[in-house]
């Protein structure tokens, strides 16, 4: 298990490095600086300005300087705010971002796996085929049209829900941003578990188990639910990446002052560091849960450690 | 399945139509009529927005562009991914394995992101948005026809070919591809709705399609800027790019059963 967990986390270091120097490239290619706008300053300045954050230098020697911050935890100035920098950004914007995150991909998965396993028992039944026309709606509708929408029917017409955040205390203003955000992965972990615990449960241990007379909740629990689970733990890798790109609606929507919004204005405002910094971050944060997934897989399926 | 495609055609249409028939233009300001409700009144059938310029005929627009970058990405993605996947499963051993160990590479890592990178750095532009969307959604495309490819390499006519002194590249785009396209339609129909998706969030957060042009996103994002006085400039497009998603999805869904009963979900 030690070994497979280090060989795993060797695989994941050049993909991070990968990602980081693909980043950092595409950010230089970038025709014009980022300080070239409408009102140029004096050519001197421009220089000054360049020669402060190391514009002038080669691209290679700029990339080194920019890996050997990186390993500090160093993401360099920000362009824009200049009074912050890169890694003070993030560590301001994430909490919120962190809690949204963690609530929704709670939620989708304890109710996604329930509906899942409800639907499964009753297969072919009337609500069985209404539990998966929800979940075909929930992954077809994107989470930038329910967001906007539940704040029109919540907030703005039955005044159930504080609109804003900052003025708002207390968890109500968490219910709807995280319903939003796990809504489609509720959606497609039902299908998943649906799909793996109708295929389990007519092996040839259920029904043994059947047979020495346990009940449906005992199998479901004891033996049923395990097996089922794994292509849904191999789902959790792709589950989190939507749920960071579906945060970025919903923070910007819900007016959240999490990463997802100070992400979308960067790119907005052309603040090429913290764009390139929030990229770095999400896509390690990404590649790290991805490896704790691979991990969790051979925890519960010892076929894949012996590979 | 029936209702999926008639009402997709019946959207196709309009959006082909629509800009045409419609009786106003779709970039003209009218500041006598801003924020008109739905109604035939001067023939505002969705509606003005906070410029007094006719919703209706933007939201055509809106569908015809959203559909347009869908269907140019989708085919990005198909030459992308169907080339990648032939060559993998026609090649194997070595080769296959490290091909299909960089898709697993790229399935890991944010492509939305990577995305937007791309179009702050870059001045935002169609072609680009194309480039961009294909260059995520032909992942699955490869491992599918990856996937078709081992099959069919093993099968009596691909060694006849291979007998008769036909080269490797020949073989693979001109006999294993043509046996590929069934399934490759069927991955299409569900490749449409994801491009759909990204394009209109891009325009969505305001970094895909630019004013005075319009896709259903941009206007999502308009909507939801005028909300409170106006819902229905938030409503029509979103159910609009609602109703579109979801009958591509059933449509696709349904097909793949059809013709794939392994891959179903």
């Amino acid at each position: 298990m030690l070994r497979y967990a280090l060989l795993r986390l060797l695989g994941a270091i050049p993909t991070l490095l990968l990602v980081i120097v693909l980043a950092f490239l595409m950010v230089h290619a970038a025709p014009g600086g980022p300080f070239d706008d409408a009102r140029s300053p004096h050519p001197e300045v421009l220089a000054a300005i360049e020669a402060t954050y190391h514009l002038d230098e080669p691209v290679v020697q700029q990339l080194g300087r920019y890996l050997g911050g990186l390993l500090r935890g160093d993401l360099g100035p920000s362009f824009r705010y200049p009074d912050y920098s890169v890694s003070e950004l993030i560590g301001i914007g994430f909490p919120a971002s962190l809690k949204l995150g963690v609530l929704a991909m709670s939620l989708a998965i304890l109710v996604g796996v329930s509906a899942g396993t409800f639907a499964a028992l009753r297969q072919g039944s009337m609500t069985d085929r209404v539990v998966m026309s929800f979940s075909m709606t929930g992954i077809s509708i994107p989470v930038f049209v329910v967001a906007p929408v539940l704040v029109l029917l919540f907030a703005v017409k039955l005044h159930w829900l504080p609109a804003g955040w900052s003025g708002s205390a207390g968890v109500a203003k968490y219910i709807v941003p995280v319903v939003t955000l796990a809504l489609p992965q509720i959606a497609y972990i039902a299908r998943l578990t649906r799909a793996s615990m109708i295929e389990v449960l007519s092996r040839d241990f259920i029904r043994t188990a059947r047979a020495q007379g346990l009940g449906t909740r005992a199998i479901i629990r004891i033996h049923a639910l395990k097996p089922a689970m794994l292509p849904v733990l191999s789902y959790m890798g792709p589950a989190i990446a939507a749920i960071l790109t579906g945060s970025v609606v919903v923070e910007q929507v819900f007016g959240i002052p999490g990463l997802g919004a100070s992400f979308v204005n960067g790119a907005l405002n052309r603040d090429y560091t913290l764009v390139l910094g929030i990229v770095i971050f999400y896509a390690a944060l990404i590649i790290a849960l991805n490896l704790v997934v691979d991990l969790l897989y051979g925890v519960i399926d010892p076929q894949v450690r012996q590979r | 399945m029936k209702w999926s495609a008639g009402i997709l055609l019946f959207i196709l249409l309009l959006a082909i139509v629509g800009p045409w028939a419609s009786p106003h233009a779709f970039q003209d300001t009218n500041f006598d009529a801003v924020l008109r409700s739905p109604g035939i009144a001067e023939a505002h059938f969705f509606g003005t927005d906070e410029f007094g310029r006719d919703l209706f005929s933007r939201t055509l627009l809106g569908t015809r562009i959203t559909l347009m970058v869908a269907v140019v990405a989708s085919l990005v993605s198909l030459i992308i991914g169907v080339s990648y996947g032939a060559i993998a499963g026609y090649v194997g051993g070595r080769v296959d394995a490290v091909m299909m160990r960089f898709v697993d590479t790229l399935y890991a890592m944010p492509f939305i992101f990577f995305v937007i990178l791309l179009m702050v750095t870059f001045e935002q532009n169609f072609l680009l948005i194309f480039v961009a969307i294909g260059a995520i959604n032909w992942l699955d495309m490869a491992r599918i026809v990856r996937g078709q490819t081992l099959s069919l390499r093993k099968r009596e006519f691909i060694d006849a070919a291979r007998l008769t002194g036909v080269g490797t590249a020949r073989i693979i785009f001109r006999h294993i591809a043509p046996n590929l396209i069934g399934i490759v339609i069927v991955y299409l129909t569900l490749t449409i709705p994801q491009a759909i998706l990204v394009e209109s969030f891009l325009s969505f957060l305001g970094l895909g399609v630019q004013e005075p042009q319009t896709s259903l996103g941009s206007l999502v994002n308009g909507g939801v800027k005028q909300m409170e006085g106006a819902p229905w400039m938030l409503l029509i497009p979103a159910v609009l790019l609602a109703t579109m998603l979801m009958c591509f999805n059933f449509l696709g869904d349904a097909l793949r059963d059809f013709f794939d009963a392994r891959h179903s979900l």
